[in-house]
């Protein structure tokens, strides 16, 4: 099956790169119901459409989120898949638009298309060990697929989440990570880039937590989401754990435009991030990683 | 001296280290503890011993003005603690520090890297295990450098 075939059949809300229901170019209406802030700098916005529908999507899928007036952005879907009735996004202001929607106040109007692109690789963790391993906003990408693997606890092995953050300050849903590794059984293991006296955490990067997992390489399945570079050497560190790479999976990231898999903006070389991801498995991508051009 | 050297040749620094390395390594070292936040090593000092630690956790802190002492890294059970005994002009390079009750056996640096001189096989494994630790830290000092959590 090609990569494309692949995602298209994988994506449960609807064909990959179009989503079900109405027209994929429209953006529906929504208002937002809650913000709150989850780290130093990160929002996470609670959102209600208008007129309601499934709010159904795969752990790994990302919206097009329309600041009227300003413009529209991909953001992952942050939320608990199982939770039909309210869209969840976590939020990092770095430009125009994103920090326009991480600035909406309860009552605001927000724009929405999707859900889009490919999922976590649920199934294919089931009976083994899952390993996720995640850096600094690539926590909210990655906090469905948490949710949907406590959901159905039994039918994983050991579960593992390896978190790195900049800071203490920078840790992304600080409470519930600590309430994952007190109440479920799932191991958490934190680390962040530095930090004054007074943090009694782990510091070093994310990637000395690797040897720390208690999984069974062979039988791990291990997702991955962060910055590129973290990314990379998150990879290099699986891999020498005896993980191997086609059981590594990485959530990638490009501009996009219409998500649909029709503009090109987010190719890299063969691949379309809207449409075969943004969640591919390793193997498949590794020729695109590192190269500056792309 | 059995019970040191069984430790040393379970450590993962030593995994797979000759018996005869083994002995010699042996030879200079010895079982120590440190209570929360007592200092195993201090910036700037002669570097005379190195740490295998095998309960416990340390920090590494350099100290910053303004900012006091800053953690760049903690280490664990299975780790090594200092690599300046190797390396001239044998300073310690920054501050480590215990964070709970730390168990580790303490390696005299000057014992060690006399038998190194005089037998460079040995001096060549030492060399080639400490050089790894060196290039996993440098790679981790980008990463931190690169900041990239924060674009
Ligand atoms: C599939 C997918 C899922 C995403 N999920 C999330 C999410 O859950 N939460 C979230 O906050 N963001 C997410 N992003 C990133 C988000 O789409 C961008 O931050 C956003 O497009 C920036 O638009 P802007 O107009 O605010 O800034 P721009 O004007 O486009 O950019 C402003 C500055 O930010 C830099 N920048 C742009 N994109 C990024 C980025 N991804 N990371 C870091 N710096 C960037 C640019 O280089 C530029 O310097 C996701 C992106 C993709 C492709
Ligand atoms: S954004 Fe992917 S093809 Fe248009």
């Amino acid at each position: 099956m090609s990569m494309a075939a692949e995602g298209a059949a994988s994506a449960a809300a609807g064909v990959a790169g179009k989503p079900a229901g109405p027209d994929p170019w429209l953006p529906r209406l929504g208002r937002i119901v809650s913000r709150r802030r989850d780290s130093r700098d990160a929002w996470t916005l609670e959102i209600r459409e208008q007129i309601p529908q499934s709010a159904s999507f795969r752990p790994g899928q990302f919206n097009m989120l329309t600041a009227f007036g300003i413009g529209e952005v991909p953001i992952s879907l942050s939320g608990d898949p199982a939770a039909m009735d309210r869209l969840i996004h976590t939020i990092r202001p770095v430009g125009p638009v994103s920090t326009a929607l991480a600035q909406m106040r309860p009552g605001a109007a927000i724009g929405l298309r999707g859900p889009f692109g490919s999922g976590w690789p649920l199934r294919q963790a089931v009976g083994g060990d899952v390993l996720v391993v995640a850096g600094g906003l690539g926590l909210a990408p990655l906090r469905p697929v948490l949710y949907a693997l406590l959901a159905g606890r039994e039918r994983y092995g050991r579960i593992t989440l390896l978190y790195g953050s900049r800071s203490p300050d920078d840790v992304l849903f600080h409470r519930e990570i600590v309430s994952w590794s007190r109440r479920q059984r799932i191991e958490v293991h934190v680390t962040v880039d530095h930090a004054a006296s007074g943090w009694d955490g782990h510091v070093g990067v994310v990637t000395t937590l690797v040897p720390r997992a208690q999984c069974e390489p062979q039988r791990t399945v291990a997702l991955v989401c962060g910055p590129e570079v973290m990314m990379r050497l998150t990879v290099a560190a699986l891999h020498a754990h005896g993980i191997p790479h086609e059981a590594i999976y990485l959530s990638m990231e490009r501009n996009m435009k219409c998500a649909l898999g029709l503009c090109g903006r987010c190719q890299l070389q063969s691949v379309l991030v809207c449409r075969d991801g943004p969640v591919f498995r390793y193997d498949r991508v590794r020729g695109l990683f590192a190269h500056k051009e792309l | 001296m059995e019970g040191l050297e069984g430790i040393i040749r379970e450590h993962p620094f030593f995994a797979g280290l000759d018996e005869r390395f083994i002995a010699l390594v042996s030879g200079c070292a010895k079982n120590v503890r440190f209570e929360a936040k007592q200092y195993l090593i201090r910036h700037d000092e002669p570097a005379n011993e190195f740490y295998l630690v095998r309960h416990g956790r340390v920090a590494l802190e350099i100290a910053a003005p303004g900012h006091g002492a800053l953690t760049f890294q903690t280490l664990g059970a299975g780790d090594i603690v200092g690599v300046s005994w190797l390396i001239s002009p044998y300073r310690s390079q920054y501050d480590a520090q215990a964070l709970e009750l730390t168990r580790a056996i303490a390696i005299d640096g000057g014992c060690l890297r006399t038998k190194c001189e005089s037998d460079h096989d040995l001096g060549y494994e030492m060399m080639k295990r400490v050089v790894a630790i060196l290039v996993q830290r440098l790679h981790a000092t980008r990463l931190q450098i690169l900041d990239v959590y924060g674009r």
